[in-house]
């Protein structure tokens, strides 16, 4: 049968190489793409002038942009390089946005209106130290004032016009740390304060015209200092002391340092430690103490007095100057479901300028920034804006007690993707309306043929291009006969689970991981924990979310079981112990939920579902489970298998111990791991055998239990252009994971990293830097089994005298051959994938996404180790390519047409009902869907099919024998009279 | 196959795009800080007169180093700039939506303090000067063929619709041109073999 398949398959794929391609009118139709900017870090708004209001943003993603502030779209962003964070925005001139990055060695000016870079900076840094930007704020464009910029150890004075650096000054002596750059308004003065080895305070005076230091003062404070500061005016900053428990208010009004202790204590009563938090007021600061928010006004004198406190759950934004030299700032806190905004002045805590409540949604998690912004009102009050980043990464604007606009931005750091089925729609509940006349759906597809035959009008591409959105019904929220609608499960890193929609994009659900043990876990990864198909119908299906507190690997994890038709949460818990690799086990309980088995940092494995039926169905398996795991570092890779319960030291029966079985030691000197890889678990082959063009039979090697291995020479770890050809070179290797046996080793001289590969089939194909050539190049191997290549006789197939159902056993030595090829690629590579159709029928494609953050289809015949270059006609016939040094990139098979997935991480794939197609999801700051068909819709017609066309053609040649028939009746009886 | 020979006919108009600049490199070393980092200061040009109406913003333009060690952008000139590069062999690729740009190779020397040799890694050329120029533009899209009478006649159903033509109108036609008589004696002749003959099928014959 597999055989017979596999003969008829050339029929249907092998005419022409088919590359993705589609019309331009066909955008848009099966895909969609959405832009994200990632977290906010800092926000600087621009509403001075008359015009669009512009809010301009800097993100952890390393992005900045520049949103609308009517709506939130994006006007113009940037994705700076992933080693190029931002650590300060401004904007000068009321033209430029400034941005600083890189520790503070990168400063750019990018145009406001449309994002053009104006000019770039390099600056001098000499260490690692922290990085201060400050524009000043002038309101005469004309008056160029230097930007001030502290970075790397030296203080820069850069004119905001050219980026040409004024002056610098070397801060870079030892120990000493610069805290604060402060320049009164209007002064020419510039502060900058520091600590020697935290035990000692210096100020330096600079001219800002010329950067010459015009005073030095330093005074020794016995206690230390712990290094969190807060500067409340332009003459002093409060420190806390080494101990935590004393604010040092120092000042240095005209050079002069002076200390002045107030211990905690003497503000709050039996207080712990205290924190200093980051927002700027103005003669005042905000200290955490005792989990509470308390507001210490600083005197004249340095006098500090409590003013007020607040709950723990408040953020607070920087004050801001309304009018008639006061500050006021905004506030928001929790309550319930509603979240609460204040706007005080800072002078006058107890006047309230704007109070508003809002209900927020609960899987938004707490406000974490506040950034606020004052306009004037018509009746010339002020109004209060506030642009506020949430737990969940969300961003909102906040205006007149009521959310303006929001923006998903959870989804631009998705860790893993899955996806899931929606639920089958029942009889008599139509999601949506589908009935119309058949005069419209004759004028609709009338529209269609239209547009086929470029006859429409751009008023008809419009109404065609709706027409086809609401006729296919993309967006109902059941299961289709295709497979087509599907969910896109997307964990992001601030532990938020989303449900996307296939057809258009938008959320169905989201929800927010919770846990008791810590305030917010991260998200890791996403398994699929319960799919009834057969038993258990009744259930939904449900998805496993393991998450973790904490960044550190060692870190509790908490796990989440999360119903996928309606997004809740079944249940959650604390499992107690560390999450350093989750294993899906191939085998589920009679309510199809899946075992599961978590290693933990101790080398302990913990059994999910803690039931005794899992445990008894693990008991059976008890014996066939290993697993491996990678210490890159190290360079050593050891493979694992279960020894006995753990019962001897915890009481918890499902815990086990675990022993080593096998270890592979790379030389450390020579070799280092830069990348592992294996099969994925759920991929479906087809056929076992390929037949070569002499009718040979190859049987593929098709194992679950290989590794893809591949190791650089220590000095070829970094970056191109450290190393020299000789210097470095790149094995791979092909591992067994039940034996640890090398069934290949291949060798690259010459070559170095970083090697993206995809495993597929029995075939591997990587991505890599040729130093010689100077070129990316891919290679692939293929890798197949000489133990059954004796059932090439068809009797002995017919007479069952053949091996093929022979158990194969992965402790016998494997009889392998692998064929490979390499070719040169003319682009660097951020990720590979592959496509992946439910039977497997269907001829692969690599999605390859590149540096340029496109998607790039190229078909697996390109990448064959059997090409050769010249062909012979039976190859030929069979779809082989001329073999040629590099791949193509042919414009039309970018899958991501004209959109880029900016910072894109990853490309996953699912299969669709329908055999010809496939789910193609690239997520990084933005994300991008779409179908595809690797070897065209052969089992579907295409949307673009033209049913008038048919009918037209039958109706005419239904007329035409009509008339002909009436006409020789006609005929005939005039002869009869003859 | 069509695809790569449209590319490749693309390439080659391309190649005469490219205006050639002969003058001597930008070899720019950093004058201070440490010895062994230098400048690397290039240009991308993009030809005003594309084929496709692409507008060439240098906005959405970046220019990357060594595949993402160092990203960026272009000044309204078109200038860019690396800074800090170690002399060695480092790779420079541009992204521009609509355009592909071959990798550049670029070899700092230390001995020359901080010289800059470019050579395009696709086509082997080198270049006297950085100014990076597109190899070809990119087409993402299929062209819909305009509507063509030829082209709906030479597709299956317009052959199949043209056979029947001929079939329904000139077949009679034909049968009418011939003397009856000499017809009549013809399907004598076939009658006496005891053959059937399409004619006698027809309608028009009897």
């Amino acid at each position: 049968m597999a055989i017979r398949v596999f003969l008829l398959l050339p029929v249907f794929l092998s005419s022409a190489i088919v590359s993705f391609s589609l019309y331009e009118d066909q955008a848009g139709l099966a895909d969609w793409h959405q832009r994200y900017i990632g977290k906010v870090k800092h926000a600087v708004f621009h509403t001075q002038k008359t015009g669009r209001k512009r809010v301009i943003v800097s993100t952890e993603e390393n992005v900045v942009a520049s949103l609308d502030l009517r709506h939130g779209e994006i006007f113009w962003r940037h994705v700076l390089g992933t080693k190029d964070a931002i650590d300060g925005v401004g904007i000068a001139l009321g033209k430029y946005v400034i941005t600083l990055s890189s520790e503070g060695s990168t400063l750019r000016a990018w145009n406001l209106p449309d994002g053009q870079m104006v000019w770039e900076t390099a600056l001098h840094s000499a260490h690692h130290s922290k990085s201060l930007l400050s524009v000043p704020i002038n309101l005469k464009v004309d008056k160029d004032y230097p930007i001030t910029v502290f970075g790397g150890g030296y203080l820069h004075a850069v004119s905001a016009l050219d980026g040409e650096v004024l002056w610098e000054k070397d801060f870079t002596a030892e120990g000493f740390e610069v805290q604060r750059v402060l320049q009164p308004l209007g002064s020419t003065v510039i502060y900058v304060l520091g600590f020697v080895n935290l035990s000692e305070a210096v100020v330096y005076q600079i001219d800002s015209k010329s950067g010459e230091v015009l005073a030095q003062k330093s005074m020794a404070f016995p206690g230390g200092f712990s290094g969190e500061i807060s500067s409340v005016s332009s003459d002093k900053v409060v420190v806390l002391d080494s101990t935590k428990s004393i604010l040092v208010t120092i000042g240095f009004l005209d050079g002069d340092i002076s200390f002045q202790k107030t211990p905690i204590s003497d503000l709050v009563e039996d207080s712990g430690n205290a924190e200093i938090l980051s927002p700027l007021l103005s003669n005042m600061l905000a200290v955490k103490v005792n989990k509470r928010t308390v507001f210490v006004k600083v005197g004249g004198e340095g006098k500090l007095e409590v003013v007020d406190s607040l709950s723990d759950e408040t953020a607070m934004s920087d004050s801001l100057a309304v009018a008639d030299d006061q500050e006021a700032f905004a506030s928001v806190h929790h309550e319930g479901s509603k979240i609460h905004l204040m706007v005080k002045l800072v002078n006058e805590l107890d006047n309230v300028l704007l109070r508003e409540t809002i209900e927020m949604d609960q899987h938004r998690g707490r406000v974490h920034k506040v950034f606020m912004n004052n306009y004037i009102r018509t009746d010339r009050s002020n109004g209060f804006r506030a642009l506020i980043v949430m737990e969940d990464h969300s961003l909102l604007l906040l205006q007149q007690g009521a959310i303006v606009w929001s923006r998903e931005e959870g989804l631009a750091s998705v860790t893993d993707v899955t996806t899931a089925e929606l639920p089958v729609e029942k009889d008599g509940v139509s999601v949506a309306k589908v009935e119309h006349t058949l005069f419209e759906w004759l004028k609709g597809h009338v529209l269609k043929l239209k547009g086929s035959l470029l006859l429409a009008s751009p008023e008809d591409v419009v109404a065609i291009q709706e027409l086809r959105v609401k006729s296919s019904g993309k967006n109902k929220l059941t299961r289709d006969h295709n497979g087509f609608r599907k969910l896109i499960l997307a964990l992001t890193r601030g532990g938020k689970l989303f449900a996307l929609h296939t057809g258009d994009g938008r959320i169905v659900w989201s929800m927010l991981l919770k846990s008791q043990a810590c305030e917010r876990p991260n998200g890791i990864s996403l398994y699929q924990w319960q799919v009834p198909h057969h038993h258990a119908m009744d259930k939904n299906p449900s998805v496993l979310v393991v998450g973790r507190c904490g960044s550190d690997s060692s870190a509790p994890g908490v796990l989440s079981f999360v119903d996928v038709y309606t997004g809740k949460e079944i249940t959650s818990s604390d499992i107690g112990h560390s999450v350093v690799q989750v294993l899906p086990l191939p085998f589920t309980d009679s309510t199809e939920q899946r075992l599961h088995l978590i290693a933990d940092t101790v080398g302990h494995v913990h059994l999910y579902p803690k039931t005794s039926e899992a445990l008894s169905i693990f008991q059976r398996e008890f014996q066939n489970i290993y697993w491996y795991t990678v210490e890159a570092d190290d360079g050593i890779i050891r493979g694992h298998v279960m020894k006995s319960s753990c019962s001897g030291e915890t009481a918890d029966e499902y815990c086990f111990t675990t022993r080593e079985l096998w270890t592979v030691v790379f030389p450390s000197e020579s070799e280092k791991i830069i990348s592992t890889l294996t099969r994925k678990s759920n991929e479906v082959v087809h056929t076992q055998a390929k037949v070569n063009t002499d009718q040979d039979l190859l049987y593929k090697y098709v194992s679950k239990n290989l590794l893809f291995v591949a190791t650089v020479s220590p000095k070829g770890a970094g970056e191109i252009g450290s190393v020299t050809p000789e210097e470095s070179s790149l094995v791979v290797y092909l591992i067994d994971t039940i034996t640890g046996r090398i069934l290949h080793r291949l060798s690259h001289q010459g070559c170095q990293g970083p090697v993206h590969a995809v495993f597929s089939e029995n075939w591997v194909v990587y991505h890599y830097f040729n130093l010689r050539a100077h070129k990316y190049e891919v290679t692939v191997v293929e890798i197949y089994d000489q133990s059954r290549a004796e059932n090439k006789n068809v009797w002995k197939l017919i007479l069952g005298k053949h091996n093929l159902t022979a158990p194969i056993t992965s402790y016998s030595r494997p009889e392998v051959f692998t064929k490979s090829q390499s070719y040169f690629f003319a682009q660097s590579v951020k990720t590979i994938a592959v496509t992946s159709t439910a039977k497997g029928i269907t001829s692969k494609q690599l999605l390859i996404g590149t540096i340029g953050d496109q998607i790039l289809a190229l078909d697996k015949r390109f990448v064959d180790p059997r090409r050769t270059l010249n062909p012979s006609q039976a190859e030929k016939e069979e779809g082989i390519i001329p073999l040629t040094d590099s791949l193509p990139i042919i414009p039309q098979s970018y899958v991501t047409h004209s959109h880029r997935v900016e910072g894109l991480r990853g490309i996953v794939t699912a299969p669709s009902k329908l055999e010809s197609t496939t789910h193609v999801f690239a997520y990084g700051v933005d994300l991008f869907y779409t179908r595809l068909a690797p070897s065209k819709t052969y089992d579907s017609l295409t949307d673009d099919f033209s049913y008038a066309l048919l009918l037209i053609t039958i109706v005419v040649l239904v007329a035409a024998i009509y008339i002909t028939w009436a006409l020789s009746e006609k005929k005939e009886l005039s002869e009869k009279w003859r | 196959m069509a695809p790569i020979l449209r590319s490749t006919s693309l390439l080659a108009l391309f190649v005469c795009h490219i205006s050639l600049f002969f003058f001597f490199a930008s070899n720019l070393p950093i004058s201070s800080g440490s010895e062994d980092s230098y400048t690397i200061t290039g240009r991308v040009r993009i030809p005003a007169s594309t084929v496709i109406g692409h507008a060439a913003k240098f906005s959405n333009i970046k220019v990357i180093l060594n595949g993402g060690q160092n990203v960026t952008f272009l000044r309204p000139d078109g200038y860019f700039t690396f800074h800090k590069v170690p002399a060695g062999t480092h790779l420079i690729e541009v992204y521009a939506m609509g355009y592909f740009f071959s990798p550049v190779r670029v070899d700092v020397s230390a001995r020359h303090n901080g010289k800059v040799q470019a050579t395009l890694t696709e086509t082997r050329r080198s270049l006297t000067e950085l100014v990076l120029e597109p190899l070809r533009a990119e087409q993402y899209y299929e062209m819909r063929e305009p509507f063509n009478v030829m082209a709906i006649a030479k597709s299956p159903m317009g052959l199949m619709v043209g056979f029947m033509v001929v079939v329904v109108f000139l077949m009679p036609k034909l049968m009418e041109n011939i003397d009856p008589e000499e017809m009549k004696s013809a399907q004598e002749q076939m009658r006496s073999q005891g053959v059937p003959s399409l004619s006698s099928l027809l309608p028009a014959s009897r």
